[in-house]
């Protein structure tokens, strides 16, 4: 089992009770020994895990993903040593890779998709990558079974919404503020009613992410998605020498 | 040119560029976050009433004769045209209000955006000059404005700091990336991000996502159209050569357009060439680079082999990007513009004499196009040429005490 349908079942039966849970860390950081034990951890809790492949200028990023993503490059870490490391290990767990366009552009389309079959990951978050422009990339991922995981907003229409829904796989991803990724400010009480909105539309599983920090984030959405991704808070955790497995318990517990 | 070249080239001149997919041939493009899609099609959408509407462009122009200082002078340069061996005029940018090409884009946006009803503007500066005309122009319609600019040049381009600050423009220092334009550029995108309905991004230059590459171009041609008239009014004839320094490119692209349908009119960009040919020691994108995408756009950019983009180094805050508006790009593709770069060295070398035998300090920026039409000048004696002179130096004269006093 692999790819977008992978994606989907394991958001359909998460490994605990309640929504799934994916984390999201960036590769190689703190540092890059690290990074296939943590890989290991997070799948014993984890339901898919997202991981971020360092970019220069990342520009949907709050300032914790900057930091990290910044480290990452420091310590040497590409697309391609992140292919090589994952082919070293096996996980019973769907891999997303989110990346910005430039470094899967420069990489090459055709063989992302083999570098992604030959090492185990089963999709892509792309996020300056808008339904408009994303069609060469998600022909060629989704003929090979694997998922371009697609993003609405709260400032995304309802009909927009819909045409987005249709053209993503594994799960939608819906973005709970507008503004960057580990936002200060509270999730806002209708966010439940916008999340319900997506839930309505989409035929695929959706999950919510940006701004999602801990327990009480996680009941107030609970009920309205089918998965959270949790990013700056666990990559902080990271960064701060804690498990990010207790972290993970802590969020559902 | 090839004839290919010479369909594409008719295609942009009747219009059909950018097409319905925001891009100049394959360059260009709409590579944003989703939250700002909803925003740019507004954008995209208002953009086409507005450009096309009469009152709007009457208001516009009349803003920019009575407040901006247009039409800006072509002048004669006596002294360059005799020891160079060839006629040389001057398109003064120099001379608008805030001393840069940079207040034509500021004002007609700061105008649109107050059409639009938003309620604040954000902007993004290298060397000030765009800032500054942002900060004036969001006073004079009345919108409260944030600009933000990079650590370092906040050091290098201190006089237009307070400038801003005493228009009542916020400047936010940007500590993140490289600590220029490109992270400035960054931030105000992330800026925008957080409340797209109220917020309108005054993008700098012809770069970014579609349509901010043609609504840039639209505000700046009306350079180009200026000066293809003057040189006609005044030598009944068009020049032979074009010269714009190339950072973006909203200068160039503002100066290039009226001009790209005379076939007989050698046109020339000129970027950075920064201290050597080495990447991460110039700003020379399309002399350099390779097709790629940052901040929203396909276009040329230097980056390394992973995808990560390049530091850049130029002398010149208003040059030092690693990218370059896609139109340029395809100018360059089709043969129409030939782009080169000129060194730190031989910018301000150029600087000193066009302030020596002209009476007229450049900006840095401008002064990498002389470097370029001098060089041109020494095998086309006789020829008559045409240098944007797209920003005045007094923002520059930091870095110049400093080499000064050296």
């Amino acid at each position: 089992m692999f790819g977008g349908q992978y994606i989907e079942d394991r958001i359909k039966a998460p490994k605990a009770p309640g929504p799934a849970i994916i984390p999201f860390i960036t590769a190689g950081h703190p540092n890059a020994e690290d990074f296939k034990q943590t890989l290991y951890d997070l799948a014993k809790k984890a339901d898919v895990i997202e991981i971020g492949v360092p970019f220069s200028d990342p520009m949907a990023d709050g300032v914790t993903i900057q930091r990290s993503s910044h480290m990452a490059i420091e310590n040497g870490v590409t697309l391609t040593w992140i292919f090589s490391q994952l082919k070293e290990i096996k996980l019973d767990t769907p891999i997303v890779l989110m990346s910005y366009l430039n470094p899967l552009y420069v990489f090459g389309l055709k063989e992302l998709v083999e570098a992604s079959i030959e090492s185990g990951v089963d999709g892509y978050i792309v996020p300056d990558l808008p339904i408009e422009e994303s069609k060469e990339l998600n022909d060629q991922l989704t003929d090979a079974g694997l998922a371009l995981i697609q993003l609405v907003t709260p400032a995304t229409p309802s009909d927009r919404i819909e045409m987005i829904t249709k053209q993503s796989s594994g799960f939608i991803y819906a973005v709970t503020v507008k503004g960057v990724t580990g936002g200060e400010n509270a999730l806002s009480a209708d966010v439940t009613d916008y999340l319900e909105q997506v839930h309505e539309i989409s035929k695929i599983p959706v999950c919510a992410g940006f701004g999602i920090r801990d327990k009480s984030d996680v009941e107030m959405i609970a009920e309205h998605v089918d998965g959270i991704i949790v990013g700056s808070a666990i990559v902080e955790t990271i960064e701060q020498g804690n498990s990010p497995t207790e972290f993970l318990d802590r969020l559902k517990n | 040119m090839r004839s290919e070249d010479q369909n594409l080239l008719k295609a942009l001149l009747d219009g059909e560029f950018p097409d319905e997919s925001g891009r100049f041939g394959v360059f260009g493009g709409q590579y944003a976050p989703e939250t700002l899609m909803p925003a740019l099609k507004k954008l995209e959408k208002n953009i086409k009433i507005f450009l096309k509407d009469k009152t709007f462009q009457e208001e516009f122009v009349k803003e920019l004769n009575s407040w901006a200082g247009r039409p800006t002078a072509l002048t004669y340069a006596k002294q360059l045209s005799k020891r160079w061996g060839v006629e040389v005029f001057l398109k003064r940018e120099d001379l608008t209000h805030t001393g840069a090409h940079k207040i034509n884009n500021a004002l007609g946006q700061a105008m649109l955006a107050k059409k639009l009803g938003v309620k604040r503007i954000v902007a993004e500066t290298g060397a000030g000059q765009h800032g500054v005309a942002s900060a004036a122009a969001c006073a004079r319609v009345g919108l409260p404005c944030t600009v933000y600019m990079g650590a370092i040049d906040i050091e290098r381009q201190a006089p237009n700091v307070d400038r801003m600050k005493q228009l009542g423009t916020e400047v936010i220092s940007v500590m993140s990336g490289d600590q220029t334009l490109r992270a400035a550029i960054d931030e105000a995108f992330r800026d925008w991000v957080s409340d797209p309905e109220n917020t309108h991004y005054i993008i700098g230059s012809v770069v970014g996502p579609h349509p901010f590459p043609f609504l840039v171009r639209e505000m700046q041609s009306i350079i180009g159209k200026e000066a293809r008239q003057q040189m006609l009014n005044v030598e009944e004839s068009l020049p032979d050569a074009v010269f714009a320094c190339v950072g973006g490119g909203s200068n160039a692209i503002g100066l290039f357009h009226a001009f790209l349908g005379d076939s007989e009119v050698e046109l020339f960009g000129i970027e950075a060439g920064g201290t050597s040919d080495d990447l991460g020691e110039n700003a020379a994108t399309l002399a350099s680079g390779k097709p790629g995408i940052l901040h929203g756009t396909y276009s040329m950019l230097l980056h390394d082999n992973d995808g990560l983009i390049q530091e850049t180094h130029s002398v010149s805050a208003g040059l030092d990007y690693p990218g370059v508006g896609p139109e340029h790009a395809f100018l360059q593709s089709i043969n129409r513009v030939k782009y080169s770069s000129a060194r730190d060295d031989e910018a301000l070398e150029l600087l000193r004499e066009v302030c020596e035998y002209e009476g007229i300090l450049p900006a840095i920026e401008s002064s990498h196009a002389f470097v370029e039409a001098k060089k041109w000048a020494k095998d086309n004696k006789g020829k008559r040429i045409l240098i944007g002179l797209s920003g005045r130096g007094d923002k520059d004269m930091p870095t110049l005490s400093k080499l000064m006093h050296e």
